[in-house]
């Protein structure tokens, strides 16, 4: 799935190995329709490679995310869970993504009280245009998370 | 109201009113040297003289400031009047015998020549000056001094130049009768070109000729008006009396369906890569300043020149400054390689100068470009494929008295050699920037922005005119750089686009939307507060709250935070997205 020719960048993590032994973590992310959608898509059309161990789940605005949803990825078996939305100051609904930041402060904390890593629950803005900004940031998480192996504690 | 008699016609003037107000009523002519409608009257230099008869008595009076009452009789051209005004012409005239507005007014009233001696003195004492530099302006930068023969009109102190009192408004110079005082621009003898390279204007000017809409525009930093309370002339001599300072700034609600913003750009400041000497050098000017110098009602009226007033014998045009920059913008800004061709164009066309193009690549990309391209080439243009590193001043002594010239050190990368080349004028190709207050008007309208600034068209190969939200548009180069027929066609798309849900008069919505169900609701109204669109009401009689789904747009903010989960979000239920959750992580 990673181990395509093209490859320009080679995480450590792989380097010498093969593709099939490698553990590919699953990672659910929660995206705004306006902004990160939108610049998801925009990494695709642009060619950008990006991790597919990231699948994406597309709401009107993280405004709508209920903490619920991050518990039922958890218990469907993700490693980690992103979510990411329109920069603070430029939600599309106006201030929907400050909503999100309230909900996934607390909901780190709580989190941690069940024995999950905070490592595990990632915010991020991505903006329409920052399509280069999407395929860091879930490179960076799918790297995260391999670090920090699958989640064991609901297993 | 009283009558006077001048002339034997009858004037109505109010009580204490001058006697020329009268005279000017029925179009009698009385001479005034220091008399101005906009001042209080002084009566000093005696020209306007009349006799005047009450009863017996019989004055010679200055007819400017001679107080009308009731049954005064004014005589003008009596032999005793026009003596008077005759023997003040030729004593005005002995001391200022090559003041062209004196010899006219002495030549009509016969005298050619003055009895009394030919002094060259241009300064009548009339006081015009100091009464408009003190009633009106408020500077009280002049005054008179000394009495009898020595009275002068002078400065504070003496001084010929004193930046302190004197603000430059020019008032008494417009107002002098001789032409005694003058204004001196010292602008001209700073090394920085000014702004906008216009020639000086005055505080409320008409901004080109060209302006649309064509009227004058004040200068709230420069007015008189506006900083001190005084002058005002303009709304006094305004006769459709369209100046009125009294007014405040008005604001108005409108309601619109759909709004287009179409706010322009901004010029990349070259004083940022000051290598190419703006502001430092008086013949290194931008594109826009050129563009300016060019036009016919520009301040040259459309020569070519520099500073000194001379045309140039050399021009070098540098493409590129900051654009295709990583120290400042990384992106073309699209126009300039073909007004920079344009200029080369016009300036062989207007001047025997050699034209110097320093470019990185010619993007001549439109309908005719490259032909153009190929046309200016012919016509003897040199282009010089590099980048300029400096433009530094000659330093040998210049020929035939002239300024140096400026040095353009640039590499020509097609010839693989560094080259100095002489040039008297360099024109700098300046960056299209998104405008000053972008970030500003993203705010107010919620849009968003590329990363370089500009404003977000909603998809840049099918959608370049719409954007994220619905009836709002954008055209033009605040969505980036792009010249004419580009901002034209933007333009018309999005025109088109607005008349178009105008003209179908129903416009689709989302069927995403927010619906409580009312049975679920217990009434605790924290959705109520969480709606940016101010959607959701509450109905105190059955103490439920409820979704409008006209104004509802369906962002599931509400949906979320529920805490009795009564309000669904259709399309994005929860069971919908569990649904979704299991089968992605299949």
């Amino acid at each position: 799935m990673i181990g395509t020719a093209e490859q320009r960048e080679v995480p450590e993590a792989i380097a010498g190995q093969d593709a099939a032994s490698l553990w590919q973590p699953k990672i659910v992310a929660f995206l705004c329709n306006w902004c990160s959608y939108t610049g998801a898509d925009l990494a695709g059309v642009s060619r950008i490679k990006w991790p597919p161990s990231v699948r994406g789940v597309r709401i009107m605005c993280t405004g709508r995310l209920d903490p619920t949803f991050v518990a039922a990825a958890f218990r469907a078996g993700a490693d980690g869970v992103m979510v990411s939305g329109c920069h603070p100051g430029d939600c599309h609904y106006s201030h929907g993504n400050y909503k999100a930041l309230r909900r996934v402060h607390l909901l780190k904390r709580l989190l941690h009280g069940f024995g999950i890593e905070p490592e595990r629950l990632r915010l991020v803005w991505v903006s329409a245009s920052e399509g280069d900004v999407w395929a860091r940031v879930t490179q960076e998480m799918t790297e995260t998370i391999r670090r920090i192996g699958p989640l064991k504690v609901l297993s | 109201m009283v009558t006077i008699d001048i002339d034997g016609q009858k004037a109505q003037l109010e009580p204490g009113e001058p006697v020329l107000k009268g005279a000017q009523q029925l179009g009698i002519e009385i001479p005034t040297l220091c008399n101005s409608e906009w001042l209080e009257p002084y009566g000093v230099c005696r020209v306007c003289s009349v006799e005047t008869i009450q009863g017996q008595r019989h004055r010679i009076v200055t007819a400017c400031n001679y107080p009308a009452s009731e049954g005064l009789v004014v005589r003008t051209q009596s032999e005793r009047a026009v003596a008077a005004r005759r023997m003040v012409l030729e004593l005005l005239l002995a001391r200022c015998s090559t003041v062209p507005v004196i010899q006219k007014l002495a030549r009509k009233h016969g005298i050619e020549k003055s009895r009394f001696g030919e002094g060259t003195e241009t300064c009548i004492l009339c006081g015009l000056c100091v009464r408009m530099c003190s009633e009106l302006v408020g500077a009280h930068a002049l005054c008179f001094a000394s009495r009898g023969a020595d009275r002068v009109m002078t400065t504070p102190f003496g001084l010929e130049r004193d930046a302190n009192t004197c603000i430059g408004c020019g008032a008494c110079v417009s107002v002098c009768p001789t032409g005694h005082i003058t204004m001196e621009d010292l602008s001209q003898q700073s090394g920085g070109v000014p702004d906008s390279f216009l020639s000086p204007k005055s505080a409320i000017s008409i901004p080109f000729l060209q302006a649309v809409p064509r009227s004058p525009w004040i200068d709230p930093e420069a007015c008189i008006r506006m900083q001190t309370g005084g002058c005002g002339i303009c709304s006094r001599v305004c006769e459709p009396a369209a100046i009125d300072f009294e007014q405040q700034a008005e604001e108005f609600e409108i309601e619109v369906g759909q709004i287009l913003v179409a706010t322009g750009h901004q010029l990349f400041n070259a004083a940022g890569m000051p290598q190419y000497g703006y502001g430092r050098f008086d013949d290194v000017i931008t594109s826009l300043e050129f563009e300016r110098m060019l036009n016919s009602t520009g301040p040259t009226g459309g020569k070519v020149l520099c500073k000194n007033g001379l045309p140039p014998r050399a021009v070098g045009i540098v493409h590129c400054v900051g654009s295709r920059d990583e120290n400042h913008h990384r992106y073309c800004s699209r126009v300039c390689c073909m007004y920079a061709l344009k200029f080369s164009h016009l300036v062989k066309e207007r001047t025997k100068a050699q034209v110097y193009q320093f470019y990185i690549d010619m993007r001549a990309f439109g309908k005719g470009y490259e032909e153009f391209y190929s046309r200016v080439l012919n016509e003897g243009t040199t282009v010089i494929r590099g980048k300029v590193a400096e433009v530094v001043p000659e330093r040998k002594h210049a020929l035939n008295g002239r300024n140096g010239r400026l040095l353009m050190r640039c590499e020509d990368t097609l010839v693989g050699k560094f080259r100095e080349i002489p040039v008297d004028m360099v024109v700098l190709c300046n960056a299209i920037e998104p405008g000053g207050s972008a970030a500003l008007i993203a705010n107010v309208f919620s849009l968003s922005r590329s990363p370089d600034g500009f404003f977000l068209e909603r998809h840049p190969k099918l959608d370049p005119v719409g954007t994220m939200n619905d009836g709002m548009y954008i055209a033009g180069t605040c969505q980036g750089p792009k010249d004419i027929p580009d901002s034209v066609a933007q333009a018309q798309a999005a025109a088109a686009r607005i008349l178009a849900t105008i003209a179908k008069g129903e416009v689709l919505i989302d069927p995403v939307r927010a619906s409580i169900n009312e049975d679920y609701c217990s009434g605790c109204r924290m959705c109520n507060s969480l709606c940016p669109y101010t959607a959701i009401t509450f109905d105190s009689e059955r103490a439920v709250s409820r979704v409008n789904e006209a104004l509802c747009k369906g962002c599931g903010t509400c949906v979320a935070a529920c805490p009795a989960g009564a309000i669904s979000g259709s399309g994005f239920t929860d069971d919908q997205m569990f649904a979704e959750l299991e089968a992605v992580l299949v």
